[in-house]
């Protein structure tokens, strides 16, 4: 019985299936385990050992397309001279990340058009370029000559609509960068929207994704079965990601140990060293994976995996009371 | 394609192998002067400066039958500067963009200064109007040329833009370079029964013919348009002088073989009793065809005459005859005749019409001229038609010619023939159709690749391989790869890189100075002399210059002359040893390129060279000038050896090729790595490149054109190439990158189709924007009254206005913004019931109050909505406003959109897959796009995967890759470069599936590929019908999906439900959902009756209701109109 899946020359040979036999939920809830390696406000990388691809793909899944976001939604022209043509610019306004936090909304009803102050976020954008008054002669940058030659997301000013007033503040409602460029200005164009943005998910437009991506690979796994020694080493540390392969003296050879599989990024380009392809043996563990996820959104990263947790317990819960249902149907046919 | 011919013998000592370090950048230096479009711009510049000159000078004198004393003379011709009038004779200077916008025509004023007389007076005048010249865009005239980049966009016009077309009526016009064989010139060929004839198609300012030198039954004849019968050979001499047989076969040719084939044909002129000059000219001049003109004298000239004038000037016509000297002519029948002789016993000396040193090609500027001419001449007679009849009347002003010089019948000539692309010449004959055509803008590459195109006379239809297969004499000339598909298959050619046309260049200065090289003039000898072994012929444009001893001298001196520029530079020499002569050009429409000199072993040009060229300090002129450099035409290329990389050089070679990959034209260039494909596949990509949508250049948002394709995000492709970059293609792109995958997914990508991803989609992939435009006029009628735009109508109650009404602005006109649906008006147009009919002319300038308008609203069809981008109001040249809107509509690409990568690989999208269902690498990294691999087996496209890989590396490394024809980064460093940045070295990745979230098991081949979007996309073609419109005649459904048509069930499609037995079905699709139709058949007499009664019998006794399709009813009745009587039998279907 291995976990490996190996990786050969001419493709990958998957794990034995007799792994998956002998499973049993308490042995399952006793070894899974979670170890977060990096985490900061926007990207972690945390290890799942013990889990089936299914489920761990389910969350990476749930996590780009089922985790909800805020994302304008609704764009109304008042005065658009840029070069850009109105379509152009509201879905590049779409695209924007926006600071709301999502959970404190509500989805708005299909059909309604305005839109309540528990679903809809209300936005506005006033911009136009004129020459820089104050412009020294010889100045040619496009700073010095015009006055907001760009339209950057930081121009998008939040309008509180209904109590939102009350409870939001003006810093956690605008966009998460400020320097996103909309559309570029000369003299004489301006551009005035109003823009609603609205709660959705990422099935529906890419906009809603919360994750620049979430993904997750399988520890690689290095093994040398034979000594590889001087030019060798050298040559097998190369065919690896930085800091896999080390080449330490001993006995005055030099001598190469791996010293750490996990930040392999798996090139197999080891395959093309006909002397040291047979003495190493590379594959991955077929359990262990690494996960990463990276927030685009004011959220961090693990708040969105919690979410996509609690979206799959409620997929599940669904699940099962359509089970249910049936079984009841079934026993009175 | 180097290493491969690197010579064993005589190799030139190792250090002169050197390799000139960034040759190609001569590539640029070459392009920078003039563009790729300098053939255009340079035949026209020499047509409005130079050669309209001496049409004006050949045809410089008007005299009048009615008054010996009238005359009127040219003294000079002037093309001005483009404008418009506005109003009376206040022009302003215009800009081509202007004249798109407003239908104008972007053209100049003719100015010429004329001599003439009033009465007794002589009147000189200058600047005086004849007609308007469309003015090709960048040439000398136009007023773009030598402009900055910011004077250009300042005139909205792009910078990148090539110009070498016309802007007509407010449409642009390229004229196409037309392909033919070269006049002037002797090619013996063999006709269809197989013997050999000699054919020369003369061709001067005023005459055009061709005559022919046949064999028939042993005998030579002369042939000739002109001539009724064939005149044996011996005759013509006879009658250009040369009566004793002994001039004639010296001319011919003394050896025993020639004289005995001549002997028949000399004896023939015994039997037709033909012996002096006088009975040879009596001879022919009887045998001309009639003219219907009599001579100047009222009387037809007696035949002799007929015939000295037919000789001199019909046939042969470009080889001079001075004071009836007939000695060149005769020689050059002479040599006419030898050839044919020789061909005989020799096949090798048949000519190879599709070789192509005999081709020329036909420009802008050689075509306008012809127009041009003609229509000049026109303007004469009819001037001097006009002075004929106007000079006797006696009259109180006296006759005034400058009064009746219209400037119409120029201008119109010219620009109808741009417009309309029918080239009529009547003094020549000439009728040609399809000389111009619209300039194809829907992307910069098909914009170019037309202003490169090569057009040839051969019929489409005939079914022949010689003039369609590629040509070696070709090479470096036309692009191998960019030919169309089909009937047109190697008929229609591109031009390579570097090709340069030639525009004509002076003879004068050329005969002296060969003369002075020891050309001996053909007066002194008999001709005799021609044929003597190591005596060459020397021809001008394929005239007889005079004959030489030392052939080989000439052409060295010649050639130095050249280079140093004492002649042309492209004036081209070369010896044919065949014919032992040295061939001479000096004519227009020659096709060269710039090849590097070699001497000794060494290229002449230098890695020291370069750098100056690289840091500025010279230029390609310089090095043209200072002889590093010289064109090569087709003719002297194939006497030149010529190496392709400085390890070919050896002490034989002459010249060195300037870069390899100028052997391909515009649109092959965008193919990297074209020299890994399979030759069709750089084809087909040089045709689907056309079809991509992009950008068109810089000024795209100011245009309202009929079509027009952008793509929202274009991109700059991750591997380039050096012609990629000498056309500007990053700065105009027309495609965007997408990752790849290639790999099989879900079924929906079998036969090509692509799967994509909808995130991708989502955030701006493949999204593009399509215009198109909707325009109308607001005529003026001569009763006062005018069109009108009326304000939308208001519904009473509501006040709003009614859906079709619901785009219009408060002035009728579409606002910009507005999104318009199907069916509603974009002008509200209204136009009198009465027009044309003087009612009582009101106040000028006051319409009449209450005349009455019916509407006729322009409007939108489409199923798609349009968003109103633009709407321009002005006025055209019949002072009528002009109102044109722009519409736009964006699109996201979506099942069944067209895509093509850069090898000729295109497929329309399968599926559209989420995000979270694609395949994610190791990275995270999920593909834009994923491809089926049996894409590649069969296509052997190895260059896309190259291209892949490239693609790869320059993401890791941060920089653009170069997959530059016969060149490019070298797989293995892009390996290398792979490795170094922890990928794969073969560029296959680990990858998981997305949806059960396990490893592939097969490694996956990614990275970014260019992907162009076609214009061909679903929303255009989706179409479906239940009921409709159906046509007038046939009452059967109409065709087409703009007419709302139905789908036909074709022959084929009838023949499938014949043979399955479908009856019914068939009743049913063939009739009554097409053209189901109740008639009265008469059961007595078989015929159609009416309403139950039959006309024909009188009765309603037996009258029967059936249903037939109603194609049938009129095809009964159409018969009987032609006195055809079907009679119809009916009989029950129980019997």
């Amino acid at each position: 019985m291995s976990n490996i899946i190996y990786m050969r020359e001419d493709g990958v040979k998957p794990a034995s299936a007799d792994f998956e036999e002998n499973w049993t939920l308490k042995k399952y809830q006793e070894e899974l385990v979670i170890k977060v390696i990096k985490h900061d406000s926007s990207e972690m990388e945390f290890d799942i050992i013990g889990i089936f691809p299914a489920l761990c793909n389910a969350f990476r899944r749930i996590l780009i397309s089922e985790v909800p976001t805020m994302a304008i939604e609704k764009v109304t022209m008042i005065q658009n001279k840029t070069i850009i043509p109105d379509e152009i610019l509201a879905h590049r306004f779409g695209l924007i990340p926006l600071k709301a936090n999502p959970r404190l909304f509500q989805y708005r009803m299909p059909g309604d058009l305005v839109g309540t102050d528990r679903d809809t976020l209300n936005y506005e954008l006033k911009v136009k370029c004129v020459k820089n008054p104050h412009r020294r002669a010889g100045h040619y940058r496009l700073e010095d000559m015009y006055l907001n030659y760009e339209v950057l997301s930081k121009d998008i000013k939040w309008i509180p609509f209904g109590d939102q007033k009350l409870l939001y503040k003006e810093e956690d409602m605008g966009a998460i960068q400020d320097d996103i460029v909309i559309a570029k200005m000369r003299p004489g164009q301006e551009l005035h929207v109003k823009l609603a943005a609205v709660k959705g998910i990422g099935k529906d437009h890419a906009k809603f994704s919360p994750v620049g991506t979430a993904t997750y690979r399988l520890h690689p796994h290095i093994k040398l079965l034979d000594d590889v020694i001087d030019d060798q080493a050298e040559r097998l540390k190369q065919c690896f990601s930085k800091d896999v392969i080390e080449v330490v003296n001993k006995s005055g050879h030099k001598i190469a140990q791996v010293k750490n599989t996990r930040i392999d990024m798996c090139s197999r380009n080891v395959h093309n060293e006909p002397q040291l392809k047979d003495k190493v043996e590379i594959g991955r563990i077929r359990d262990h994976y690494i996960f990463t996820i990276e927030s685009v959104i004011s959220s961090p990263p693990d708040e969105l995996f919690r979410e996509s947790v609690k979206i799959m317990k409620k997929k599940c819960a669904e699940a099962l009371i359509e089970l249910k249902n049936m079984t009841i149907n079934v026993d009175v046919s | 394609m180097g290493e491969s011919c690197a010579s064993k013998n005589n190799s030139p000592p190792k250090d002169s192998c050197e390799i000139i370090e960034d040759k190609w950048k001569l590539v640029p230096a070459f392009l920078k002067g003039k563009g790729l479009v300098k053939q255009h711009i340079d035949s026209f510049n020499y047509f409005i400066n130079i050669e309209i000159k001496k049409i004006v000078k050949a045809n410089e004198k008007i005299l009048s039958d009615a008054d010996p004393m009238f005359y009127l003379k040219y003294l000079n011709i002037n093309v001005g500067m483009p404008d418009i009038e506005e109003g009376f004779n206040i022009t302003r200077s215009t800009t081509p963009h202007e004249c798109r916008l407003r239908d104008l025509t972007y053209s100049a004023p003719i100015t010429v200064d004329i001599e003439y007389t009033r009465g007794s007076q002589r009147v000189a005048r200058s600047n005086l109007i004849i007609g308007r010249m469309p003015i090709m865009l960048r040439s000398s005239n136009c007023v773009l040329t030598n402009k900055s980049e910011f004077e250009l966009s300042k005139m909205n016009e792009c910078p990148l833009d090539p110009g070498g077309y016309f802007v007509v009526r407010g449409t642009e016009k390229v004229i196409l370079i037309q392909e033919q064989l070269s006049r002037n010139r002797m090619i013996v060929e063999e006709d269809r029964k197989g013997s050999v004839q000699c054919i020369v198609t003369s061709s001067t300012h005023d005459k055009k013919s061709r005559t022919l030198v046949i064999m028939k039954k042993g005998k030579y004849y002369l042939k000739h348009n002109s001539l009724q019968d064939d005149i044996p050979i011996a005759i013509f001499f006879k009658a250009m002088g040369f009566c004793a047989d002994i001039l004639i076969m010296q001319m011919i040719g003394t050896e025993k073989e020639t004289l005995q084939k001549m002997a028949l044909s000399i004896e023939d002129c015994y039997s037709a009793s033909v012996y002096t000059q006088n009975q040879a000219l009596n001879y022919i001049g009887k045998r001309t065809k009639q003219k219907r003109f009599l001579g100047p004298t009222g009387k037809p000239k007696p035949p002799i005459d007929q015939a000295r004038d037919l000789l001199t000037s019909v046939i042969l016509a470009h080889v001079p005859v001075e004071n009836f000297n007939f000695k060149h002519k005769a020689v050059y029948t002479a040599l006419m005749v030898r050839r044919v002789i020789q061909a005989e016993s020799q096949p090798e000396f048949i000519d190879d019409k599709d070789y192509y040193g005999n081709k020329r090609l036909e420009l802008a500027g050689s075509l306008l001229s012809l127009m041009f001419e003609d229509a000049f001449k026109r303007l004469n007679t009819e001037l001097k038609m006009i002075a004929d009849k106007n000079i006797p009347k006696i009259k109180a002003a006296q006759f005034d010619v400058v009064k009746h010089m219209r400037q119409d019948l120029i201008t119109n000539a010219l620009v109808h023939a741009i417009s309309t692309g029918n080239w009529t010449i009547k003094r020549f004959k000439m009728e040609r159709h399809g000389v111009t055509q619209v300039l194809s803008r829907l992307s910069y590459i098909s914009c170019l690749g037309m202003m490169t195109r090569v057009n040839s006379q051969f019929e489409k239809t005939r079914k022949v391989s010689g003039p369609r297969s590629l040509q070696p004499s070709q090479w470096g000339m036309l692009c191998p790869s960019d030919t169309p598909e089909g009937e047109a298959c190697g008929l229609v050619k591109n031009l390579a890189l570097m090709t340069h046309i030639t525009t004509e260049v002076e003879e004068e200065p050329i005969i002296k100075i060969t003369h002075n090289m020891g050309v001996e003039s053909l007066h002194w000898f008999a001709g005799e002399e021609m044929y003597y072994t190591n005596v060459y012929t020397v021809f001008l444009n394929g005239n007889i210059l005079g004959i030489t001893g030392k052939h080989r001298r000439l052409i060295k001196n010649f050639r130095m002359l050249r280079r140093c520029g004492r002649i042309n530079g492209f004036v081209s020499i070369y010896p044919h040893h065949k014919h032992k002569s040295v061939y001479i050009s000096s004519d227009g429409g020659r096709l060269c390129r710039p090849y590097i000199i070699v001497e000794n072993g060494k290229p002449l040009v230098n890695s020291t060279h370069i750098n100056k060229l690289s840091s500025g300090l010279m230029k390609f002129e310089d090095f043209l000038n200072e002889g590093l450099i010289e064109y090569l035409d087709v003719n002297e290329e194939n006497d030149s050896l010529i190496a392709l990389n400085e390890g070919e050089i050896t002490l034989k070679t002459t010249h060195l090729e300037v870069a390899d990959f100028t052997l391909l034209g515009v649109c092959a260039a965008l193919v990297p790595y074209p020299h890994h494909n399979q030759s069709p596949r750089n084809t087909y990509q040089c045709a689907m490149g056309k079809q991509a949508m992009g950008t068109i250049g810089y000024n795209q948002r100011n245009r309202i054109d009929t079509l027009m394709y952008n793509l929202v995000y274009p991109q700059a492709p991750m591997v380039k190439s050096r012609a990629l970059d000498l056309i500007n293609f990053d700065k105009l792109p027309a495609g965007q990158n997408a990752i790849v995958a290639v790999m099989s997914y879900s079924g929906y990508d079998i036969e090509d189709a692509l799967i994509l991803n909808k995130a991708s989609i989502d955030r701006g992939y493949g999204r593009c924007l399509v215009y198109r435009n909707s325009r109308c006029n607001l005529k003026q009628y001569a009763n006062q009254t005018y069109d009108r735009v009326m304000p939308p109508l208001l519904e009473a109650e509501t006040l709003t206005a009614p859906y079709k009404h619901q785009a219009l602005d408060s002035d009728g006109i579409a606002a910009p913004g507005e999104i318009v649906k199907d069916r509603q008006v974009l002008v509200n147009k209204t136009m009198p019931v009465v027009s044309g009919t003087t009612s009582t002319p009101g106040m000028p300038g006051q319409s009449l109050p209450n005349v009455e308008h019916k509407e006729v609203p322009v409007s939108y069809k489409g199923s798609v909505d349009s968003c109103i981008d633009k709407v321009m109001i002005s006025s055209n040249n019949e002072e009528a406003f002009l109102i044109k809107i722009l519409l736009r509509q964006t699109r996201r690409p979506e099942i069944g959109d067209k895509f093509s990568s850069r090898h000729g690989q295109k497929g329309v999208t399968g599926l559209i897959v989420e995000q979270e269902d694609m395949p994610f690498n190791d990275y995270g990294i999920c593909p834009d796009m994923i491809m089926n691999p049996h894409g590649f087996p069969s296509r052997m496209t190895v260059g896309k995967l190259i291209e892949l890989l490239a693609g790869k590396s320059g993401l890791l490394e941060g920089k653009f890759q170069y997959g530059t024809a016969f060149g490019g980064a070298k797989v293995e460093d892009i390996c290398e470069e792979l490795v170094k940045n922890g990928f794969n070295y073969q560029g296959k990745d680990f990858f998981y599936s997305g949806i059960t979230g396990e490893p592939l098991e097969a490694y996956i081949y990614s990275g970014p590929v260019y992907y162009q979007k076609l214009k061909h996309m679903v929303q255009d073609k989706m179409h479906a019908r239940s009921r409709g419109p159906r046509a007038v005649l046939t009452r059967q459904p109409t065709e087409g999906k703009s007419r709302e048509g139905g789908l036909r069930v074709g022959e084929m499609e009838r023949d499938c439900l014949i043979s399955y037995g479908a009856s019914m079905m068939l009743i049913e699709r063939l009739m009554i959902s097409s053209d189901a139709f109740d008639v009265d058949v008469c059961n007595l007499c078989g015929r159609l009756a009416y309403s139950g009664w039959c006309h024909g019998c009188n009765s309603s006794a037996s009258v029967s209701t059936i249903r037939i399709p109603y194609a049938c009813k009129l095809l009964f009745q159409e018969l009987q109109s032609m006195n055809v009587v079907p009679r119809l039998t009916l009989k029950n279907y129980c019997d």
